[in-house]
C-alpha cells in the first residue's frame, strides 16, 4: 500500500514524461532519434540547443501539432499524467491542460488582441464568467495588452505579439505551457520582461513550463532544470544551476571559455570524441 | 422627367438585382477560400445541387428513382406528396450540411497540408462528381421552382402597386421590376448581415476567422479544423442554396445553373478573393456594369450581347491596375 502511494507520488511529480521518442517527417526524414525527458509539475524546464536541434519538433510531438506538418511519432511514448497522448489530436491535448505557444508567435493577425485572447478560451466549458475573470487575469500580467485590446494583432509590435501569444495560451486555463522560443527577435530588455512574467505565472498560477530556447543564457537563469538537444538527441541534462557551471555548456552555448575561443577544428574533434563516449 | 433617364435607372436597378446573385455565388467562394485556402470550383454546382434537391423534395420525388427502378425492377418516381416550401428548404439545408460533412470527411481531410493546386484539382473532381450525383438523384430535365406563396406573388399584397405608384410619382414613370428580384435582394441582404454577425460576434465565427488567419495557431489553441471546415462548407452550401433558389425561381432549375460560377470569377477578381464586402460590392458593380454597358453602349453601338464578356473585360482591367482587387485584404507586414 505504502509503496503504491509512493509510486503514485513519483508519477504525479512528473506531469509530462517523454520516453525515447523518434519523429519522422514526410515518412522519410528522421529528426528525433530517441529523445527522453521529464517535466516536473510546477517547474520551468528548459529545452536547449542550436538551430535544427529538434526543440520545436519535440514540443510539437507533445502538443500533437506534428500531424498537421506531416510529422509522426514512430517510436516511444509521451505520457501526460500517466496517460498516453502521442496520438491525441491537439484539441484533446489542450482540453487535458497542455497548450503550446508556437515559435514566431502566430497571432491571428486580423483579429484584435482581445479576440485573440478569447480564441484561446475556445475549448473551455466553464462559462463566460470564468472566462471573463481569466481575461482580467491576463490583462493583469500584461497591462500592455489591455491598452492594445482593440488593435488588430497584425499591427502590434513583436513584443506585444509575444505577450498576446502567451496570454492566449493562458486563456485556455492550462496546467502546462509549451513555450517555443519566446526570445526570438526581441530586444534583450523585452526578453527579460517576458521571462519575468513567465516566472511569475509559474509561481503564482502554478503553471508548469517546458521552454524551448536558443538563448541558453536567459533560459538557464529562469529555468529549474535543463535538457540540451543536439541533432535529435539529448546530449546533456541537469539542474539549471549545474548546467550554468558546466564547462562544456559554457563553451558551446554560453559562448565563454577559460582558454579563450577554441578553433572550429577543436570543436569538431571534441564533438567526435563526445559521440564516441555517448 | 426624361424618358431615357428613367429607363437607365430601371436598367441600373435590374443590374443591381442581377449583381445580388453574382455576389452570393462569389460569397460562397470567399467563405471557403478564406478559411481553408481552397478555391472551390464546385461552388456553382453546389448551387445547382441545392436547387435540384429543393425542387425534388418539394415535388416529392423519390431520390435515385432511376437507379432503384433499374436494380429492383420497380417503377417508383414520386412519393405522391408535396412538401411545403419552408419544410423543403429546411430539409435541403440539412442535405447541404450532410454534403459539407462528407466533402470534408472523404476528400479534404485527407488532403490537409497539400499544395493549393492539388486542392483545386480536387474541387474540379468534386464539381463533376456532384453534377453526376445530382443527375442520378433527381433526373436531368428542366424543372420549375416555385418558392413563393402563389405563382409569381412573392411580395405582400399591394406592394407591387405601391412601388409602381411611388416611382411614378417621383419620376413620372412606373418601373417594371420583378417582385421576385426584390424579395431576393432582401433575402440576400439578411443573409449577408447574418453571416457578418455570426463571424464577428460568436465564438464559432471568431474561430472561423482565426482559422482563416493562421490554421496552425488555431489548432494550437484547440480549435478543431475539421469542425470549422465542415461549418464553412455548410455555410457555403447554404449560400449556394439561396443563390440556387433565386436563379431557379427566375429561369427554372437546369444544368446551366452551375455556370453562374463562371460569372463569379470576375467578381472575385474585382473584389478580391478574401473579402466578403469585396464579393458583395464586386457582384453589384459587375451586375450593374454589364447591364448599363449593354443598354448604353453595347446595344446601340456594338451590336449587343456584350453581357457575355463585359465582366471579364472589367476584371482584366482590374487585374492589370489593382491585382489584389478592390478590397483584397492588405497583407499585414510583421512589425
Ligand atoms: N515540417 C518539416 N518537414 C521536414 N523537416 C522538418 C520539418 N520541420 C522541421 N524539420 C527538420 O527537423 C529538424 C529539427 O527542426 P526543429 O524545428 O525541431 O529545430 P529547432 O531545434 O526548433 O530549431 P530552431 O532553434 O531553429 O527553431 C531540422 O533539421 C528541420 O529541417
Ligand atoms: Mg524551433
Amino acid at each position: 500500500m505504502l509503496d503504491d502511494a509512493k509510486q503514485a507520488d513519483a508519477q504525479v511529480d512528473n506531469v509530462l514524461e517523454v520516453n525515447n521518442i523518434e519523429v519522422i517527417y514526410n515518412h522519410v526524414i528522421l529528426v528525433l532519434k530517441g529523445v527522453s525527458l521529464n517535466v516536473p509539475k510546477g517547474g520551468i524546464t528548459a529545452l536547449l540547443g542550436g538551430n535544427g536541434a529538434g526543440k520545436t519538433t519535440t514540443l510539437k510531438a507533445i502538443s500533437g501539432l506534428l500531424a498537421s506538418e506531416r510529422g509522426e511519432v514512430t517510436k516511444g511514448s509521451i505520457k501526460y499524467r500517466g496517460q498516453d497522448i502521442q496520438h491525441a489530436d491537439p484539441a484533446e491535448t489542450v482540453k487535458q491542460g497542455v497548450v503550446q505557444v508556437m515559435e514566431g508567435r502566430h497571432c491571428f493577425e486580423h483579429l484584435t488582441i482581445e479576440e485573440n485572447l478569447m480564441t484561446g478560451a475556445y475549448t473551455r466549458t466553464d462559462g463566460n464568467a470564468a472566462i471573463a475573470a481569466d481575461l482580467e487575469l491576463v490583462y493583469n500580467y500584461f497591462p500592455r495588452l489591455k491598452e492594445r485590446r482593440k488593435s488588430q494583432a497584425g499591427y502590434t509590435s513583436g513584443g506585444e505579439q509575444q505577450m498576446c501569444a502567451v496570454g492566449r495560451a493562458l486563456m485556455s486555463k492550462p496546467e502546462t505551457i509549451l513555450l517555443d522560443e519566446p526570445s526570438m527577435g526581441l530586444a534583450p530588455q523585452l526578453v527579460e520582461q517576458i521571462f519575468d512574467i513567465v516566472k511569475s505565472i509559474n509561481e503564482q498560477e502554478g503553471v508548469t513550463f517546458l521552454l524551448a530556447e536558443q538563448n541558453t543564457n536567459v533560459a538557464l537563469r529562469f529555468a529549474h532544470y535543463g535538457y540540451i538537444l543536439e541533432s535529435g538527441r539529448v546530449v546533456m541534462d541537469g539542474p539549471a544551476k549545474d548546467l550554468r557551471e558546466n564547462q562544456d555548456v559554457k563553451e558551446f552555448y554560453l559562448g565563454m571559455s577559460d582558454e579563450g575561443r577554441k578553433s572550429f577544428r577543436d570543436v569538431r574533434s571534441y564533438r567526435r570524441r563526445k559521440r564516441w563516449l555517448s | 422627367m426624361n424618358e431615357q433617364l428613367a429607363f437607365t435607372i430601371e436598367v441600373f436597378l435590374n443590374g443591381l438585382m442581377a449583381g445580388v446573385l453574382y455576389a452570393l455565388v462569389a460569397l460562397g467562394f470567399v467563405l471557403i477560400y478564406k478559411a481553408s485556402g481552397i478555391f472551390n470550383y464546385a461552388q456553382g454546382v453546389m448551387a445547382l445541387f441545392a436547387a435540384m434537391t429543393l425542387v425534388g423534395i418539394q415535388n416529392g420525388q423519390v431520390p435515385f428513382a432511376h437507379l432503384i427502378n433499374a436494380i429492383f425492377g420497380t417503377d417508383v418516381h414520386k412519393f405522391g406528396w408535396h412538401v411545403h416550401s419552408f419544410a423543403a428548404i429546411l430539409l435541403t439545408v440539412i442535405v447541404m450540411i450532410a454534403l459539407a460533412w462528407m466533402v470534408q470527411q472523404f476528400v479534404f481531410k485527407h488532403l490537409v497540408g497539400q499544395e493549393p493546386i492539388i486542392l483545386f484539382m480536387a474541387t474540379i473532381g468534386l464539381a463533376y462528381f456532384l453534377e453526376g450525383v445530382a443527375d442520378l438523384m433527381w433526373g436531368s430535365e428542366l424543372k420549375a421552382l416555385n418558392v413563393c406563396a402563389s405563382e409569381g406573388n412573392c411580395l405582400p399584397q399591394g406592394m407591387n402597386v405601391w412601388l409602381e405608384g411611388t416611382t411614378y410619382e417621383a419620376l413620372g414613370y412606373g418601373f417594371f421590376i420583378d417582385n421576385l428580384d426584390i424579395v431576393a435582394s432582401i433575402v440576400a441582404a439578411v443573409l449577408v448581415a447574418g453571416l457578418v454577425i455570426f463571424a464577428q460576434y460568436t465564438k464559432q465565427g471568431r474561430a472561423m476567422r482565426a482559422v482563416a488567419d493562421d490554421h496552425q495557431a488555431a489548432l494550437s489553441v484547440g480549435v478543431s479544423l475539421n469542425f470549422i471546415w465542415v461549418l464553412v462548407w455548410s455555410l457555403a452550401g447554404f449560400v449556394a442554396l439561396v443563390a440556387g433558389i433565386m436563379w431557379g425561381a427566375k429561369s427554372g432549375v437546369q444544368f446551366s445553373l452551375s455556370l453562374i460560377a463562371l460569372k463569379a470569377l470576375p467578381v472575385l477578381m474585382l473584389g478580391g478573393f478574401t473579402s466578403i464586402p469585396g464579393a458583395i460590392i464586386g457582384g453589384l458593380i459587375i451586375g450593374v456594369g454589364e447591364k448599363l454597358f449593354e443598354f448604353l453602349i453595347g446595344a446601340p453601338f456594338l451590336g449587343g450581347a456584350t453581357e457575355n464578356w463585359f465582366a471579364y473585360m472589367l476584371a482584366l482591367v482590374f487585374l492589370v491596375f489593382r491585382p489584389q482587387g478592390l478590397f483584397g485584404e492588405k497583407i499585414i507586414e510583421r512589425v
